[in-house]
């Protein structure tokens, strides 16, 4: 791979070519896509988490004004299920087709769908449906460590050396139980389809964070050739792990449109946004922890369970960066599941190493404060040289300069560790650390690029835009390689019909992305060079195309300025209206024996304030130094990472979806009662990135930000809340409750 | 939603004449006013309320906010909370009104949501929003989910077996401080209602929540003057910086004089069942000096009969730390 150091574009701030799209409201995202004869689907949701729908009444419903039809069980028509696949291919979380069977597992499953003239009238009749059940107790308890899993014992997900001796006979120890609740996605934007079948063949137009996937999926489960199947998601109102596999919504959409052939749009209430289209587990996990006198961890342990629903299984995944991101020679993750009656859980931002790093990072400052050890010098002093879990090198790792650095700029050397120590205006800081990582991969990936008689310049992808800024880092990329300015390169992404691209998930797009449009970009360079030697009237006929070069925009043989001619000139001569290259490149996701162990890193500084006499906490400033390679536009990047702070925020004091111990339903369904951060709780950020770029996973060096940034937050919150009040939280989101304890009033 | 029929109403005796016919001025009423319409709407997406028609009263000159003769103020029903909370002699002389109103909701609500409509706002208790499940509230009879569910949320003061439900109001808080008065024009004429005997405890009818009768409308508030040198102060505290319900939030209204507490007026949201004043605590409090303890002491008895639910005992604490660092702050403020 060759490496590109020099770039006049790579690494600069560029404003997001679509930003002008999006506050004009120019751009379309799913719901925005009207059509003549339009018809509007609103799904009848069961009141009931576990039972069976004994009967549908219809008749009030169907005399409703604007009803065109009722679908249920009987009359969706066939709906088929996804075969088993290996890779990235036919992916989704709720397996079942909607409407399959009569059985109610989850709070708001569909048991119905109205289609009518508006969407007034459509949830009018929905609502008008009368339902009933024969019901069972639903299970949505919220322990999960020792109760029953779907495996006969916890899997184990890696292991070396002895953890349990080393754990029995250590000197020092941690071993506690962390718990986060269920966390409800809720993106602005809803879930939507928009689905227009004429007979022949499906236009979705979906949110979706992986076109090509759904495509193949919505294809499968209409019975259909994939030709006859089209998803387009141009723009998203942001996703975050909720939108990469297609549910049950979607599949009603098709099956309507399909049905009735008209085009049918449903877009999901926010009250289904906490039923039927994901959400992050809620998971326990027991950490230990043991380490000699001096701070060397000697071994490590994690069991973690998360919830899952009745049919099918999601595995977070929590010890995804437990293996690799400290020195220890003995070490065992398990991990296992327990069915609750819940809608199936999904990726949430970060999924596995958020939750994982969240009990880890907690548990390190446990044992920093065992030791009586700083707990930035705890984890420098448990580096590893290679990655001890696949006893492999990294490919670039720098966290201990995260740490230092962080720790320099966060002024972490005047911390005194003594609870409550710190005062400022009146109030009490609390400073806290934690460390944390991300994977890093490429994933296949096709892609073209045309060179235009006008000089401009298109390039295209079967990947998605989810909001991070992946239509200006392509324009970036293609400027790099033919010197055509960012505003003459057109980016067109999100359909499935285009090259196929990676999901928009795993923070690898940019990554995946970058080889594959620098190879496309070439050979559209090339074919600029061959018209040059092959047409006629062209100055630089019958030369060879080995004697040229290409160089911003222009085409000269090999280091003689003068005889420099433009592009849009030579394509002008051969009355072509523009060539094109294509590009592919290899994934690394899953390689059996990897030559390198691909991560990002990071370290977190929080501060918070507490203010015992009204029980009052906030978070006030975080610094945050993260090693992600090279980044290529770091404006978007910096928002990706401010984002994933506040959503941190959120994660560490606000946000749990609770479902009714007795219904089974999510019960505080709105964004009211739902808390997250809002803009008041928006501490100082300050970002950092190392900048260093990761040759060995592509040309340009660069990983992806998308997810790093939540990762180590919650922690680092409930660390800094130790510091501040010396009550430890365990159990997320940190409440006002926790806090009225009498050790934390007391902190004067 | 269902079908409704919107009018406007021409005058205040057509608006009157026109609700006068309602089945109800309590939940479940099938005609109703509509002034901002952020509350009301809200629950009419979600089936909670399902008027037949509604009575447009925007119209109704009822927005001014203006100077009474013996130097109070009186707010119209229609004057909007963004233009109350800003109002230069609300900001002079009842600052505990302006700071109540610019905790609550966002700058977009408050621009939109009016004086009475804040007056009758629904509880935010999760079950009365969901058809689903069951409320008295709601459905008289049919039970109270929120008594052994979600209840974090809910009032610890004047609940009854029947509903637990909070006013989730900031407004109402400080007008209570206030001794706001609340004007009606019924059938019958006008009538003017102190706020204390404004609103019901929820006892074993949780469905009726006020004294208004079909055909009530409310035309304005009014507030008497407040005794010179008298501080006021709203405090408000919850999860989140913004946007947000109370937990617990406390209006003081206080006045000292010679070292000694001569005029005090307590009220708090977040923990009753209706906007919570606190007479007993007052009286304890008068003539006694602005101490830290003599503000516990208070805010004791505020919270004695306390009944906490499964999740929000914590309130009980809170309410207090509330109610004490509110009156501290009344007490120092210049
Ligand atoms: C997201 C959100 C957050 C919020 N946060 C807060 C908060 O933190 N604190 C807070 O205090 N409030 C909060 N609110 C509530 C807000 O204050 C109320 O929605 C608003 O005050 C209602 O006023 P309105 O004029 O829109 O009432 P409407 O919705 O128009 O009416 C409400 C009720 O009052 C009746 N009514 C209106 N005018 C009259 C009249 N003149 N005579 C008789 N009856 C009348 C109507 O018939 C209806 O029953 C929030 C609301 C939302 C949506
Ligand atoms: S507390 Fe009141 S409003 Fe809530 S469920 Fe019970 S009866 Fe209904």
């Amino acid at each position: 791979m060759q490496e590109i150091t020099e770039s006049k574009i790579i690494g600069v701030s560029t404003p997001r070519v679509d930003g002008p799209l999006k506050v004009s409201g120019i751009a379309k995202y799913a719901s925005d896509h009207h059509f003549p004869g339009l018809l509007y689907a609103w799904p009848v949701c069961a009141t009931i988490a576990n039972g069976t729908v004994t009967n549908l009444n219809l008749s009030e419903a169907e005399k409703m004004s604007g009803v065109v039809a009722i679908y249920h069980r009987a009359n969706i028509g066939p709906l088929y299920r996804v075969p088993p696949a290996t890779g990235f291919s036919l992916i989704l979380d709720e397996k079942r087709p909607p409407l399959e069977d009569d059985v109610v597992r989850y709070y708001g499953q569909y048991v119905a769908v109205v289609v009518a003239q508006t969407v007034e009238q459509a949830r009018a009749a929905a609502e008008s449906v009368r339902v009933t059940y024969s019901r069972q107790k639903p299970d949505v308890s919220e322990k999960l460590l020792g109760s029953p899993l779907t495996t006969e014992k916890p899997d184990q997900k890696s292991k070396r050396g002895d953890a349990a001796s080393a754990l029995q006979s250590a000197q020092v120890k941690v071993d506690e139980i962390y718990t986060i609740p269920v966390e409800t996605h809720n993106p602005i934007e809803l879930h939507a389809s928009v689905a227009v079948y004429d007979g022949q063949k499906y236009t979705l137009y979906e949110t979706s964070q992986a076109v090509v996937n759904h495509r193949d999926v919505l294809a499968q489960m209409l019975g259909v050739p994939t030709e006859q199947v089209q998803v387009i998601t141009r723009f998203l109102g942001s996703g975050f792990g909720g939108k990469l596999w297609p549910w049950p919504q979607s599949i009603l959409a098709a099956a309507c449109s399909r049905n009735l052939e008209r085009p049918v749009k449903l877009v999901v209430s926010r009250q289904m946004m906490f039923q039927s289209v994901g959400h992050r587990p809620a998971i326990d996990q027991r950490i230990q922890l043991a380490a000699t006198p001096d701070g060397k961890l000697t071994a490590v342990g994690q069991d973690y369970v998360n919830h899952t629903s009745i049919l099918d299984d999601y595995d977070e995944g929590c010890g995804e960066i437990t293996p690799f991101i400290y020195s220890t020679p003995n070490l065992l993750v398990t991990g296992g599941l327990a069915r609750r009656n819940v809608g199936n859980p999904t990726a949430m931002r970060g999924p596995g190493a958020v939750p994982g790093l969240y009990a880890l990072e907690s548990a390190m400052d446990e044992l920093a404060i065992a030791l009586k050890m700083d707990p930035v010098a705890l984890r420098l002093k448990n580096e590893p040289e290679v990655d001890e879990s696949l006893e492999i090198p990294f490919s670039s790792r720098h966290m201990k300069e995260c740490l230092t650095v962080g720790a320099e700029k966060f002024g972490w050397s005047s911390r005194t560790p003594e609870i409550g120590s710190i005062k400022q205006d009146g109030v009490t800081l609390g400073w806290g650390v934690a460390a944390c990582s991300w994977l890093a991969a490429r994933t296949e990936t096709e892609a073209t690029v045309e060179l235009r008689q006008d000089g401009s310049a298109r390039v295209a992808c079967g990947t998605q835009d989810i909001g991070g800024g992946t239509y200006t880092v392509l324009a970036q990329v293609v400027s790099h390689e033919t010197g055509i300015p960012v505003n003459k390169i057109e980016v067109v992404l999100g359909d499935s019909a285009l090259p196929p691209g990676p999901i928009s998930g795993g923070s690898w797009v940019t990554a995946s992305v970058t080889p594959s449009v620098l190879e496309a970009a070439q050979n559209a360079t090339k074919s600029v060079l061959l018209a040059a030697v092959k047409s006629d009237g062209s100055p630089f006929k019958d030369k060879k195309p080995d004697d040229l070069e290409f160089i911003d925009g222009t085409i000269r043989l090999k280091g003689q300025s003068a005889s420099t001619v433009p592009m849009s000139e030579i394509l002008r001569i051969a009355r072509v209206k523009s060539v094109s290259g294509s590009g592919k490149s290899q994934g690394t996701f899953g390689e059996a024996k990897p030559k390198y162990s691909f991560h990002s890193y990071g370290a977190q500084f929080v501060e918070i304030t507490w203010q015992p006499e009204i029980a009052r906490l906030r978070v006030s400033r975080v610094v945050t130094v993260i090693d992600a390679g090279r980044i290529i536009n770091p404006a978007p990047a910096r928002n990706q990472i401010e984002g994933a702070v506040v959503m941190g925020v959120g994660m560490a004091m606000f946000e749990e979806t609770m479902y009714d111990p007795r219904s089974g339903a999510p019960i505080n369904n709105n964004l009211a009662d739902y808390v997250m951060a809002v803009n008041a709780d928006s501490p100082k950020i300050d970002v950092t990135f190392l900048d260093y770029p990761d040759y060995k996973l592509n040309a340009l060096g660069v990983r992806g930000v998308g997810e790093i940034g939540l990762a180590g937050i919650a922690a680092a919150i409930t660390n800094a809340v130790y510091h501040a009040t010396g009550v430890r939280v365990r159990n997320l989101p940190i409440r006002i409750e926790d806090l009225l304890a009498p050790k934390s009033l007391s902190v004067a | 939603m269902e079908l409704f029929k919107l009018v406007a109403a021409r005058n205040i005796p057509d608006a009157v004449k026109a609700q006068a016919a309602a089945n109800t001025a309590q939940n479940g009423a099938d005609i109703r006013f509509i002034a901002g319409g952020t509350n009301l709407i809200d629950y009419m997406k979600l089936n909670v309320e399902r008027p037949k028609q509604l009575i447009d009263i925007n119209g109704l000159s009822l927005d001014r906010i203006e100077k009474t003769q013996d130097g109070g103020l009186r707010i119209g029903a229609l004057a909007r909370n963004a233009d109350v909370a800003h109002d230069p002699i609300v900001k002079e002389q009842y600052p505990v009104l302006s700071l109540a109103l610019l905790s609550g909701a966002s700058p977009q609500l408050r621009n939109m949501a009016t004086t009475a409509g804040n007056l009758l706002q629904k509880t935010r208790c999760v079950y009365y929003r969901d058809t689903a499940t069951a409320c008295n509230k709601r459905e008289p009879g049919s039970g109270c989910s929120a008594i052994g569910g979600y209840n974090r949320m809910l009032a610890i003061l004047g609940t009854s077996e029947h509903c637990i439900a909070t006013n989730p109001s900031d407004q109402n808080v400080a007008l209570t401080a206030l001794e706001a008065v609340i004007h009606i024009q019924g059938t019958k004429g006008q009538r003017a209602v102190p706020i204390a005997e404004f609103y019901l405890v929820p006892g074993t009818t949780p469905e009726r929540e006020t004294v208004l009768e079909p055909g009530d409308l409310i035309t304005h508030v009014t507030l008497a003057k407040l005794p010179t040198g008298a501080k006021s102060t709203y405090l408000k505290l919850r999860d989140r910086a913004s946007y947000e319900f109370a937990l617990a939030s406390a209006a003081i209204v206080m006045k000292q004089e010679g070292g000694k507490i001569d005029f005090i007026r307590i009220a708090m949201g977040g923990v009753g069942t209706k906007p919570w004043r606190a007479t007993e605590a007052e009286a304890a409090l008068r003539g006694k000096s602005a101490t830290a303890e003599n503000f516990r002491d208070a805010a004791e008895i505020v919270l004695r009969d306390a009944t906490p639910q499964s999740q929000n005992g914590f309130k009980i604490e809170l309410a207090k730390r509330c109610l004490v660092h509110a009156m501290s702050q009344a007490s120092q403020a210049a």
